[in-house]
C-alpha cells in the first residue's frame, strides 16, 4: 500500500553520474584515427575534382591514351588488392596471439607495397622520361598530384610497417600495438579503397575518352 | 567521522570500476573473420577484372562502360568498406558510420560543384566557333 502511494506521489527515481568513469588508455584512438581518414578522403575528393575539372586540359600535348599502359596498372591493382589480403591475414594473426605470424603477414604485406611503389615509380620515370612531367599539362599536373599523393600515402604506410614490425619484435603484441595494428590496417584499406577511384577514374575512364 | 568518509572511499571507487565495466569501454578492435577477409578479396578480385576487361577489350560502347566501370568502383568500394574496414551502423557506437556520411556528403557536394561550376564556366568561355553550333 505504501509503495503504491510513492509509486503514484512521485516520479522514478533519477540518478545523475557526476564522477567520471575512467577511460582506459587508447579507447578513443580508434574512432579519432577514422576521423583522421576520414578527412584524409577530403584531401583525395578535392585532388579528385582538381583532376575532374583539369583533366581535359592537354594543352596539346599527350593525353591518357598516349600514356597509360592498362597491363601496368592491372598489375598495380593486383598487388594492392593482394596486399591487403595480407594485411587481413596478419589480423587475424594477430586475433590468434602469433606475433612470428603478424609479423611475417605484415612483412608479405610489406613486400606488395613496396612492388606497387616500384611499379608507380617505373611508370612515372618512364612519363617524365618521355617528356610527359607535371609542367607539361594541366591534365598532367592534376594527374602526378592525385596519383603522386596517393603514393606518397603508400610509402608512409610502409615506414609505419617496417616500424611496426620491428616494434612487435622488441614488445610483442601488447596493446598499444595491437591498437597500432589495427590502425595500419584501417589505413592500408582506406588506400586500396583511394586506389579503386584512382584506376577507375583516371586510367580506366581516361583509355575511354 | 573522517574515519567513516575513508571507510566509505573504496567502496565508492569500487562501485564506479563496476560502472566503467558495464559501459565496456575497452579498446574496441574490431573483431575479423578469415571469412571475412576471403569473401571480400574474391569479390573485389572480380569487381576489378570486370572493369578492366571491359576496358581492354572494348566490347561494349565507350558511354555504356563508363557508366558500368563507375557502378562496379561503388559497389567495390562498399565491399571494402564492409569485408576489409569492417564498417557497421554498430562500430563505435555508430560514430563511425555517422562520420562517414558525413564525409561523404561534404565530397558528394564538392565534386559535383565542382564539376558543374567549372563546366558550366567552361561553356561560357568557349571561342565563337564553338558557340555557333549552340545558336539554335
Amino acid at each position: 500500500m505504501a509503495s503504491r502511494t510513492i509509486a503514484a506521489g512521485s516520479d522514478a527515481p533519477v540518478y545523475y553520474e557526476i564522477d567520471e568513469h575512467p577511460h582506459p588508455e587508447g579507447h578513443s584512438t580508434m574512432l579519432g584515427f577514422w576521423i583522421y581518414l576520414m578527412s584524409d578522403c577530403l584531401i583525395f575528393a578535392i585532388l579528385f575534382a582538381c583532376y575532374a575539372v583539369l583533366g581535359g586540359n592537354f594543352a596539346a600535348g599527350p593525353g591518357p591514351r598516349d600514356l597509360f599502359d592498362l597491363n601496368l596498372i592491372a598489375l598495380n591493382t593486383a598487388m594492392l588488392l593482394f596486399s591487403s589480403i595480407t594485411y587481413g591475414f596478419a589480423m587475424i594473426a594477430m586475433q590468434g596471439k602469433n606475433v612470428r605470424h603478424t609479423q611475417m603477414w605484415l612483412a608479405v604485406t610489406g613486400l606488395f607495397g613496396a612492388a606497387f611503389l616500384a611499379i608507380e615509380i617505373y611508370e612515372f620515370a618512364h612519363l617524365i622520361h618521355i617528356g610527359a612531367t607535371p609542367q607539361r599539362s594541366a591534365f598532367l599536373s592534376a594527374f602526378f598530384t592525385l596519383v603522386g599523393t596517393h603514393g606518397l600515402h603508400v610509402t608512409f604506410g610502409l615506414i609505419w610497417l617496417v616500424t611496426l614490425i620491428v616494434q612487435l619484435g622488441r614488445h610483442g603484441l601488447n596493446p598499444a600495438n595491437q591498437r597500432r595494428v589495427a590502425c595500419l590496417s584501417l589505413f592500408w584499406h582506406f588506400l586500396d579503397v583511394i586506389w579503386i577511384g584512382v584506376f577507375t577514374f583516371v586510367y580506366l575512364m581516361g583509355m575511354l575518352t | 567521522m573522517s574515519a567513516s568518509t575513508t571507510a566509505e572511499d573504496p567502496a565508492l571507487h569500487a562501485d564506479t570500476s563496476n560502472h566503467a565495466d558495464d559501459h565496456h569501454h575497452g579498446i574496441e578492435i574490431p573483431h575479423a573473420s578469415m571469412r571475412d577477409y576471403v569473401t571480400g578479396f574474391v569479390l573485389s578480385v572480380i569487381l576489378t577484372a570486370i572493369p578492366f576487361a571491359l576496358v581492354m577489350t572494348g566490347a561494349l560502347p565507350a558511354q555504356v562502360t563508363a557508366v558500368v566501370i563507375m557502378g562496379f568502383a561503388v559497389v567495390q568500394i562498399i565491399v571494402h568498406m564492409v569485408y576489409f574496414l569492417h564498417m557497421s551502423p554498430k562500430a563505435e557506437g555508430g560514430w563511425t558510420l555517422t562520420s562517414l556520411i558525413f564525409t561523404l556528403i561534404v565530397v558528394v557536394i564538392m565534386l559535383s560543384g565542382s564539376v558543374w561550376v567549372m563546366s558550366n564556366l567552361n561553356a561560357n568561355m568557349m571561342p565563337q566557333a564553338h558557340l555557333e553550333s549552340q545558336i539554335p
